[in-house]
């Protein structure tokens, strides 16, 4: 049984199954792309959160992800490229009783939306964003992105990237945030639970979703998705938890000379005990920093999720404190105050 | 000046002033004009004040470039613009004197700080004699007024430099008696500006009054007194053109009993709209600063479909960033207020300078097909009005509204008759009635315009967003019929809303010699001008559009009403050729103006004589 969760989002009178956000629309995205599980687990999670119907606006902007609002049963925009996160950020702001949910691309936020992606990361401002990171342009049918990894042949770099590319989770710490998660589109259950951790999360929640092209990059993420070596090159972390795995779980890590490491639990003396356990709450973002960068094992689930006041909460607070200070009630009173004088008759 | 001798105590009766501070930024120009203006509100005249500072924050001293003005045009009938040509101009150093001189009247008064003409400014500002005994000035009056020495002699209380900054006062004291104000008002100002510091009011005070005194002392000199004021009787306050429109938005937010949101990023000059609103959380104004132009306008979009009043404000280069998001306004259809406080361009152009050159970009600058609704405020307080105007209009029609302001009567300020809310119209959105089935795309017949239904709302749940949709029902689609359709109705709707528009007016003779057409910010000059023209038996006649997309309906009936017609604006001829393209039956003149600086009411007056003697 999930917790609960606690805001000002009113929640709805009967409980909600995913069918409720059932669209009727045909989806478009090709056949075995990994888009269709993250919208079945984004619906799965509207359910599960419990708020009223009517209170959830999903945003996207430009890209394959970006379709997504219109396979939602909900209020939904559909902006341009690269802005979701700055509409989504005016949709909050002007109704903080909303449920935000960005549906975003590697493209979409992280180059042409990269300035919007990391300011509303620093404001904290309340609401969800999903980015797909499938390291690839795929409505523009095959170009490299931000993520695409140096010396990737693309259509536009037949001779390789010669470009470094963005780890999400560095340039969302990097922005001061306060929640990042990582999922992949196969692991429907870890990407619900990863989804609800953030829809309870008190500011902006960045969820990177690992996600497959099947046409223009497929088996990008094999490394982590075949079964052979899957389980030895995932971690999945969890807050309060020693950060164990391995197919026969016995692999963790250790803090060593300011360096995560790999050991072998019952080698060289190491017991469980050893094992460094998960701090996700902690506002030190060293740690993460390093979880978010790692590649042997990659690093999912809830790598952060520390308070912080919201942009959002901070705006209606000093909205509050100024309207009981002030004398000024009404456009007439506004207009009337200061220097006035009167011409008589 | 309009002189005539009255008995009044020996002094002249003048009618209508235009006086400027000029000076380093650092002499307290803006605070003398503040004060000056200040006491001529307490008086009860009509003004239009007009700061003109540099680019820079702070210039070297003493140099032409860094030379800082505030204009003042007071008067005890209707005043029109700040003035072309000054009767009085204070110069606090040689500099000023220099950049200002060509702008003083014929016979004008001349105020200098005559103790900062010292061989080391007149160098600085590139004189090789000194003016003030060249005989260089000889057809103006000159008065010289040693008011930092003077100001520091009497303060020797204080330190040097505290004490030479309250010269400023020490000629508004000149100033003051030569107009025959009472001082009060003044002190008033002075003590509550420096509120906490009693050594600095006792010193501006005492040069205010030492001044006062000293003038008694000048032989010949000029003393005036204005007569009775003739404005309409009511509540007037002094406005800026930016704090009027702030205002506009938010009297147009309380009145649609809406939130107003404003996504915005600073930029010259519109930035003071952002500052005046961020002030009214009292009101519940939500400003954003957002981290550049593309986010001020899309998360007022967001803010929009959320069910808030929302506009951003920016300024010409900011608004060649917004036009991607102007077009998705458009695409969703969703209410937004687009506001640019034009300035001189292009690219970053001169930013503290006005034109009226973004008016081709306001009509055409978006891809596809996507007409967007104008309308161009004609003067400061105007300003209020259209930004009110814009907002509703926005919202009843749901479509984005560029209004067009400039950095001329943005900056510039005015004497505003205060409105009550109760007068001004009702704004009525059109939001959608959650208990009937709600279709994104459905339009009423006599306005074309599609429901409003906000999130937050049960049972309207819908999809909007920049691809386009299908008639009615809202889903994406590349139908070819039903895209043609689409742009169809988005272009009926902007066109029907010339319906809510007054018609266009017309002042002076129907059949006159000449039609002069003139839009936005140029107004008091196209006016001043014409009155002008008018005393001396010109049979000339003014239309003026506010609205300029879509075009009042009658637009074509008033243009040939004038055997000559010649537009003037701010810019090579912008409007005059959304005119052309719109009436081809009518020749259409030009007067056109691309300086930086706002028209001179003489040089109208030239332009449209030379049209009407050809």
């Amino acid at each position: 049984m999930k917790k609960s969760i606690n805001n000002t989002i009113p929640k709805s009178d009967v409980p909600l199954t995913p069918k409720d956000f059932e669209s009727d629309q045909i989806i478009r995205w090709c056949p075995g792309c990994g888009d269709h599980m993250i919208v079945n687990s984004l619906k799965k999670v509207f359910a599960e959160i419990g708020y009223k119907k009517e209170n959830y606006v999903v945003v996207s902007g430009i890209g394959c992800s970006s379709r997504l609002p219109y396979y939602v049963n909900s209020y939904g925009f559909h902006g341009i490229h690269g802005r979701a996160n700055a509409i989504a950020s005016g949709v909050k702001i002007a109704n903080p009783k909303l449920s935000i949910w960005v549906a975003t691309g590697d493209g979409d936020s992280l180059a042409i939306g990269g300035n919007h992606f990391i300011h509303v990361v620093r404001r904290n401002l309340d609401m969800n964003i999903i980015l797909f990171n499938n390291q690839i342009y795929g409505l523009t049918k095959g170009q490299y992105s931000p993520t695409s990894p140096l010396g990737a042949v693309t259509k536009t770099s037949p001779y390789g990237t010669i470009e470094h590319p963005f780890t999400t989770g560095e340039l969302v710490l990097g922005a001061q945030g306060t929640f990042f998660a990582r999922s992949l589109d196969i692991l429907v259950d870890l990407t619900t639970n990863v989804l609800f951790e953030a829809a309870s999360h008190d500011g902006t929640s960045v969820i990177e979703i690992f996600q497959n092209c099947v046409i223009f990059n497929d088996g990008a993420y094999n490394e982590i998705t075949n079964k052979e070596n899957r389980d030895d090159n995932v971690l999945i972390v969890e807050d309060g938890q020693p950060m164990i795995f391995g197919k026969n779980k016995d692999k963790g890590l250790v803090l060593n000379n300011f360096n995560l490491e790999v050991v072998t639990i019952g080698e060289n003396g190491i017991t469980e005990k050893d094992i460094l356990v998960h701090d996700a709450k902690t506002p030190s973002p060293f740690i993460h920093l390093m979880l978010a960068k790692m590649h042997h094992p990659w690093v999912f689930g809830v790598i952060r999720k520390t308070p912080a006041p919201t942009y959002d909460d901070l705006m209606e607070e000093q909205i509050s404190m100024v309207k009981a200070k002030s004398n000024i009630k009404c456009m007439d009173d506004l207009l009337n105050s200061g220097d006035t004088w009167e011409i008589k008759e | 000046m309009n002189e005539e001798t009255t008995p009044m105590s020996g002094r002249k009766q003048v009618n209508d002033i235009v006086i400027k501070f000029v000076g380093d930024s650092g002499d307290g120009i803006q605070l003398s004009g503040n004060i000056f203006a200040d006491t001529l509100a307490h008086i009860g005249l009509d003004m239009a004040t007009f700061p003109d500072f540099p680019a820079e924050v702070r210039a070297p001293r003493n140099t032409t470039f860094g030379v800082s003005g505030f204009q003042i045009h007071f008067s005890n009938k209707k005043v029109l613009t700040p003035g072309d040509e000054y009767d009085v101009l204070v110069c606090f150093n040689p500099a000023s004197l220099k950049v200002n001189l060509k702008n003083v009247k014929q016979g004008g008064i001349i105020i200098v700080d005559s103790s900062n003409f010292t061989p080391r400014s007149l160098e600085t500002a590139g004189y090789t004699s000194n003016p003030l005994e060249d005989n260089s000035l000889d057809n103006y009056i000159v008065l010289q007024i040693p008011a930092s020495e003077m100001s520091i002699s009497i303060n020797s209380d204080l330190d040097k430099k505290s004490a030479e900054r309250t010269k400023n006062m020490y000629i508004l004291g000149v100033l003051y008696n030569m107009f025959g104000f009472e001082l009060k008002p003044a002190i008033n100002y002075i003590n509550n500006k420096f509120k906490n510091t009693s050594q600095l009011i006792n010193a501006n005070l005492k040069s205010l009054e030492e001044g006062y005194k000293f003038s008694e002392t000048l032989k010949n000199f000029p003393k005036f007194y204005l007569a009775k004021c003739e404005l309409i009787p009511g509540k007037y306050r002094d406005i800026q053109g930016n704090v009027a429109t702030a205002w506009g938005l938010m009297a147009a937010a309380e009145k649609a009993g809406l939130h107003l949101f404003i996504g915005s990023y600073p930029i010259t000059p519109a930035t003071e709209i952002l500052v005046e609103l961020s002030k009214h959380r009292e009101l519940g104004v939500k400003t954003f600063q957002a981290e550049d132009e593309i986010a001020g306008i899309t998360s007022a979009i967001g803010a929009s479909f959320a069910g808030a009043l929302a506009a951003t404000t920016t300024s010409g280069p900011g608004l060649s960033l917004k036009v991607e998001a102007m077009g998705l306004a458009v695409m969703t259809e969703l209410p937004i207020v687009i506001v640019d406080v034009q300035r001189a361009g292009p690219s970053t152009g001169m930013p503290t300078k006005s034109e009226q050159a973004d008016l081709y970009m306001s009509m055409f600058g978006r891809n596809g097909e996507a007409p967007i609704p104008i309308i161009a405020a004609s003067s400061s307080v105007d300003c209020f009005f259209a930004a009110f105007e814009a907002a509703k209009i926005a919202l009843e029609h749901m479509t984005p509204v560029i209004l067009l302001s400039d950095g001329y009567i943005g900056l510039g300020s005015s004497v505003f008759r205060i409105p009550k809310m109760a007068d001004l119209p009702e704004i009525r959105p059109p939001f959608a009635d959650p208990n009937v089935k709600y279709y994104p795309y459905e339009r009423d017949d006599e306005w074309y315009v599609r429901k409003w239904a906000i999130p937050g709302t049960p049972g309207l749940q819908h999809r909007v967003g920049g691809l386009e949709k299908s008639d009615i029902y809202g889903e994406v689609t590349t139908d070819a019929k039903n895209h043609e359709k689409m742009v169809i109705n988005r272009e009926e709707k902007i066109k029907r809303i010339a319906h809510k528009w007054p018609l266009q007016r017309i002042t002076g003779p129907e059949d006159a010699d000449l039609l002069v057409v003139s839009w936005g910010g140029t107004k008091g000059q196209v006016e001043g001008a014409i009155q002008n023209l008018t005393t001396k038996g010109y049979r000339i006649s003014h239309t003026h559009f506010r609205y300029i997309n879509p075009l009042p309906l009658n637009t074509h009936e008033i243009l040939k009403s004038g055997k000559k017609v010649i537009v003037c604006e701010l810019n090579r001829g912008q409007f005059a050729n959304i005119l052309r393209m719109n009436y081809q039956d009518i020749e259409f003149h030009q007067y056109n103006k691309v300086q930086g600086q706002p028209f001179t009411v003489r040089e109208l007056e030239n332009a449209f004589t030379e049209l009407l003697n050809s």
